[in-house]
């Protein structure tokens, strides 16, 4: 999938934009030395990611859009639920575990959207992905209830629905 | 209305403070590597994202909350990542999610 040269340079501009743009709101000084220091930075990153062939593949490409705002949101939401539940059973004298061990394929199918996927289960706590292999994920939950939240299939229905190009 | 922001500031710090606690107690309560990592994972998640919140209303409209900002979101974006190396190199190393069973479809009591 190689991109035509008119497009790999249009991709080494947007990115140093961002680079530049990033390093002045990191810094906030505006003196030669550190203007300098990050000019070099910004280059330096730019010939690294050119070299690891960023800009002939598709695939790191993550589009900010309207849609992903609205997962962000709802996994928020899902993250505080999930975290109320585990500090539910972390605090119960008893400590009800009912650890389960599960294994589930993403209906995503690009990389991005199965990465997606895997790390937003990660991030809920009370589920944990062991492992991501051609869409095939190992999963391990820490209660029965929150293994059957997952197996609900909401989280897949909403990462595949965010499209992946 | 410094007040107001101040008292919301400093719930969410501490809010965030008693999760933190939480995925400690919990990194020691729990059983074994897999649910150890599952109480730790309340402190970067939620106790990140309220102290983070919390931190936010005291730096107010300022260049620090851009960065506070993106603290949050690389957080967002590595402690998975790292949680999943960290899982498959024990998977890997042989530790057996042994005290898990396997998923299967219990009628609801």
């Amino acid at each position: 999938m190689k991109k035509n040269p008119a497009a790999t340079l249009r991709g080494m501009l947007m990115l140093l934009c961002f680079l530049a743009a990033a390093w002045v709101l990191w810094s906030g000084h505006f003196d030669p030395l550190l203007l300098g220091l990050g000019a070099f930075s910004c280059l330096a990153t730019l010939v690294i990611v050119w070299r690891m062939g960023y800009f002939n593949r598709e695939i790191f490409a993550l589009t900010i859009s309207l849609r992903l705002l609205t997962y962000w949101g709802w996994l928020i939401k899902e993250i505080v639920m999930s975290s109320l539940a585990v500090t539910k059973v972390v605090l119960n004298p008893r400590l009800p575990i009912s650890a389960r061990y599960i294994e589930l394929k993403a209906s995503a199918v690009g990389p991005i959207g199965q990465v997606i996927f895997a790390n937003s289960i990660t991030l809920t706590p009370g589920t944990l992905t062991l492992d991501l292999h051609q869409g095939e994920l190992k999963v391990h939950a820490l209660t029965q209830e929150g293994a059957e939240d997952l197996m609900s299939g909401e989280m897949d229905r909403r990462v595949a629905s965010l499209g992946d190009r | 209305m410094a007040m107001v922001v101040d008292v919301a500031s400093w719930v969410l710090l501490t809010v965030g403070g008693f999760f933190v606690l939480v995925g400690g107690i919990g990194a020691l309560r729990m059983p074994d590597l897999y649910t150890r990592m599952h109480a730790a994972s309340v402190t970067d998640s939620l106790g990140a994202m309220l102290v983070l919140g919390g931190l936010v209303l005291q730096a107010g409209i300022t260049l620090e909350t851009v960065k506070l900002a993106a603290i949050l979101i690389f957080m967002l974006f590595t402690s998975p990542t790292a949680a999943n190396a960290l899982a498959s190199a024990a998977l890997l190393a042989g530790i057996n999610p042994g005290l898990a069973k396997p998923w299967r479809q219990e009628p609801r009591s």
